[in-house]
């Protein structure tokens, strides 16, 4: 029993320190300009402008069920036009960063590790060393930056997707006017609410990326390492998300 | 010169290499066969750095690569040429772009890594599949490409991981006839991998055995061939115990 917990806690350690590596080469490739520009432009690519159809798909039905709950939570007891408020306050602050976050934790985070997984299993990272990249420039630093700047903006997207179709909900099923929805909509409004969303979601995409290199170059044994990998990957970056959701709540509200 | 002093590695506690020593002298291909999992490859990759030695540690040309710091091990990679057991090729790129990435690196000139690259393609007899992607080539030409893109740096040494493993008697044939012509165009310096006989005879000047972690026997093809140690017999005659 000694020996298990003592061979564990060695473990955790080891993980720490190997996290502490790869995190302190991160920052040494930062200088490395020539060698991540080129991948960037792919990675964005990759990354955000993929990941629109499953980010807006997201969060259209999300603004549309918003406005719904809003009106059969309110009728009767508070203005109607409050469903604006619910709708855009939710979308900016919570569900448009947490559910597109947790979507792109599958989409990019599972297909960040698979792929980086099967370049370390087949020996293309390894080749990479030998043609004098430095792997955590080429790889993890484009990845990183897109996911970091990428995943705002597709929140952005995602944000206003989903307050046209709670706006739309609520004219055809709710029969609120456009200008009472607006009255909503404008009525608790700051200018925190877009930049804390936002924030928020960069630090999601750093977290997506980020966990799938690690994971990803950490890769060994084969197709079911490269299995284990991504669904690791997943589940982490998942976990990650809402923690990160608390702790910004805490921090910054 | 590269010089294995006395190389130690284990993993998960058992070992691989254990005080595995021996010269490669310039000019020379060296094959160092052995049995599956005896740590050929696991050798080769020490020698650019690949993987950190437990022990000992491999000298080229009067550096010890363990104690190279990330310009000097930068500067030892672009005198090396390295061809994996399977390629290691970039899926998403096209075999032109493959072979020219160590150039780009390098910020050679575009004029001249277009030429490099054609030049390499000719020379393994690829000269028509630069626009090609990986997965639309056959396991020999792939490695081929791999060779390709090791020659495209003009290395001074070449090291080959397992290069005719996977392959049918004739492409293996080409392969051996590709590392000799190689050595003999680019006056390189070589090591190969591989527990493949027939291509130890044809491609090595000396062969080496590594057997339980350390160099069984050392000596010319005539020397191995006449060996009367019973594991190296047994070894190059493919008798099970």
């Amino acid at each position: 029993m000694i020996d298990r917990v003592g061979r564990y806690a060695l473990d955790r350690v080891r993980a720490a320190g190997r996290l502490g590596h790869f995190l302190a080469d991160l920052v040494r490739a930062v200088p490395d300009v020539a060698t991540w520009r080129g991948p960037l432009v792919v990675q964005m690519r990759k990354i955000g402008v993929d990941s629109l159809p499953v980010a807006m798909f997201i969060a259209a039905f999300t603004g549309v069920v918003l406005a719904l709950q809003a009106s059969y939570t309110f009728t009767g007891t508070v203005p109607l036009y409050i469903v604006g408020t619910v709708v855009a306050k939710s979308m900016m602050l919570e569900l448009g960063p947490v559910l597109t976050g947790l979507a792109l934790s599958g989409r990019v985070g599972a297909s960040v590790a698979a792929e980086l997984g099967t370049m370390r299993v087949t020996e293309q990272v390894d080749a990479l060393e030998t043609l004098a990249y430095d792997p955590m420039a080429y790889l993890v630093m484009p990845r990183v930056l897109a996911g970091t700047v990428m995943v705002p903006l597709v929140v952005a997207l995602g944000i206003v997707v989903g307050i046209i179709t709670g706006w739309l909900t609520s004219l055809s099923l709710i029969h609120l006017s456009t200008p009472e929805f607006v009255k909503g909509l404008k009525l608790l409004y700051q200018f925190k609410d877009t930049w804390f969303g936002l924030a928020k979601s960069a630090s999601f995409g750093m977290t997506i990326t980020l966990v799938g290199c690690r994971l990803g170059l950490d890769t060994w044994g084969g197709a079911e390492g490269v299995g284990r990998s991504t669904m690791r990957a997943v589940v982490f970056s998942a976990m990650l998300i809402l923690a990160l959701d608390a702790f910004w709540a805490v921090v910054l509200l | 010169m590269i010089q294995f002093r006395d190389l130690r590695k284990a993993f998960n506690g058992r070992p691989v290499l254990d005080g595995f020593t021996l010269d490669v002298e310039d000019g020379e291909t060296m094959v160092i066969i052995g049995f599956s999992g005896a740590g050929k490859s696991v050798a080769l990759k020490h020698v650019v750095g690949l993987l950190p030695p437990d022990g000992g540690d491999v000298i080229v040309d009067g550096r010890a690569v363990s104690q190279l710091d990330r310009a000097g091990l930068t500067a030892l990679r672009g005198e090396v040429g390295y061809v994996f057991q399977f390629a290691a090729l970039f899926d998403s790129l096209t075999v032109e772009e493959n072979v020219a990435l160590g150039l780009v690196r390098r910020r050679l000139p575009e004029r001249e890594i277009t030429t490099r690259v054609q030049d390499a393609l000719r020379l393994v007899d690829l000269p028509d599949t630069g626009s090609r992607y990986p997965a639309e080539l056959s396991g020999g030409m792939r490695k081929r490409v791999g060779i390709a893109r090791a020659i495209a740096l003009r290395p001074r040494y070449i090291l080959y991981d397992e290069p005719t493993t996977g392959l049918d008697p004739v492409t293996s044939a080409v392969m051996d006839q590709l590392m000799v012509r190689t050595q003999e165009q680019l006056g390189v310096t070589g090591i190969v991998v591989t527990h493949d006989m027939r291509s130890a005879y044809t491609v090595g000047d000396r062969i080496a055995m590594l057997y339980e972690g350390r160099v069984r026997q050392v000596g010319s093809v005539a020397e191995i061939q006449g060996s009367s140690d019973p594991i190296v017999r047994q070894f190059i005659e493919g008798r099970p115990a």
